[in-house]
């Protein structure tokens, strides 16, 4: 017995320029946000941008965007993601609703491969895919099934969010999957230690977004979003973040 | 027409084994599809008619349907899964997300939502018949 559907995912995938997954090790620390400012920011540039929110069991993205309840995939020999504030939007959410969604580990893999293999995104210069944290199913599966993935980075200036994306970027490392690099959400103050250990790591350090108490009063609203440091400051280092192929960035082998 | 979309994976994954196997030619090709998903066999069917490259020309594509039995982690009972109670909306997002039946459906004995879907979920490629190649 075959299971046909992973044969067909690096052709769905084929017509994408670039294919990034904003990662944390850690929960927390703003990478739906940032995921979401990155894809907007890069389709208001002029790019066709898709934006995957991959957090099966706690999306978030489509509460940023604020999309209607009634937006819905079109079914066209397969699934073609809606355009919505100009990113080709693909979530469960269009399946769950407002309910939960219980999943295990491999109902996620499951669902990371059904949606994978029947979603068209059709041509686009970059899929930002808003990950859940952690190292688990979601990151593995994306390292076996989709070969041209690249991940970025997202920490906050704590030692704890820190230590732990250490982790996952160790493991990324191990595994020579592409780091484009890590940008440092929440930064109250100028001291420069997360930077530091960054570069330490062989990493590029793309970035500070300022703590932004107006953060929350955009939620729902993409524009405002965007007039946030996050989306100010996404739009200044997305250049940066996306104008170069990541490098292997792996403290062991260098 | 998902299944346009599965009957392109199915070939593509058909067409991979005719490569390793080294077939000259394929006669038959048996699907199982799990009543979970609620793939509509006659489209299916007529998807992989309409796509299917030369070599799978005299092909039979053979399609079966399989029970979709659920078994609940918590009470450990197993039960059979019927679409035939679920609105037409639930319905039709467990067909695209098989994995949603865990938003929908609850153990018919202790509610919960934490069940393993043991057999029938969604599509397979059971078998390949055919002619090998000299």
């Amino acid at each position: 017995m075959i299971d046909p559907r992973t044969s067909v995912i690096t052709d769905r995938l084929a017509d994408i320029g670039r294919i990034i997954a904003v990662s944390s090790g850690k929960g927390g620390v703003g990478k739906s946000l940032v995921a979401t400012a990155l894809a907007l920011s890069l389709a208001k540039e002029g790019c066709q941008v898709g934006l995957f929110d991959l957090d099966f069991t706690g999306p978030s993205t489509h509460i940023i965007l604020g999309t209607p309840s009634n937006l819905q995939p079109k079914e066209e020999k397969g699934i073609v993601p809606p355009n919505f504030e100009g990113l080709s939007y693909m979530s469960l959410v269009y399946y769950v609703g407002d309910n939960p969604a219980p999943l295990r580990g491999a109902d996620i893999s499951n669902a990371l491969i059904e949606l994978l293999s029947v979603t068209r995104w059709g041509p686009l210069d970059f899929l930002v895919i808003d990950m859940p944290p952690g190292i688990g199913d979601a990151v593995l599966d994306l390292i076996r099934l989709v070969k041209r993935i690249e991940f970025l980075i997202i920490t906050t200036p704590s030692f704890l969010a820190f230590e732990v994306v250490k982790k996952q970027v160790s493991l990324l490392c191990e595994l020579n999957m592409p780091i484009v690099g890590v940008v440092e959400n929440m930064k109250v103050d100028k001291a420069n230690a997360v930077e530091l250990a960054t570069q330490k790591l062989g990493l590029r350090y793309l970035g500070a977004i300022p703590y932004d108490v107006t953060a929350e009063a955009s939620i729902g609203n993409p524009q405002k979003l965007l007039d946030t440091a996050i989306g100010k400051t996404m739009n200044q280092i997305k250049k940066a973040t996306v104008g170069q192929r990541g490098k292997l960035g792996c403290p062991v082998k260098q | 027409m998902h299944e346009w979309a599965l009957a392109e994976a199915i070939l593509k994954s058909a067409e991979q084994v005719v490569e390793k196997e080294n077939l000259e030619e394929v006669t038959e090709v048996t699907i199982k599809v799990g009543e979970l998903q609620q793939v509509e066999a006659p489209i299916l069917r007529f998807a992989l008619n309409q796509l299917k490259p030369d070599f799978f020309k005299k092909a039979k594509f053979r399609i079966l349907k399989a029970k979709s039995v659920l078994k609940c982690r918590v009470c450990g009972i197993t039960w059979e899964f019927s679409f035939k109670k679920l609105d037409r909306a639930t319905a039709e997002a467990i067909h695209f997300v098989p994995e949603v039946a865990h938003t929908y459906i609850k153990c018919q004995k202790c509610g919960s939502p934490d069940f393993e879907i043991v057999a029938g979920r969604g599509v397979w490629l059971e078998n390949i018949q055919g002619v090998k190649s000299e």
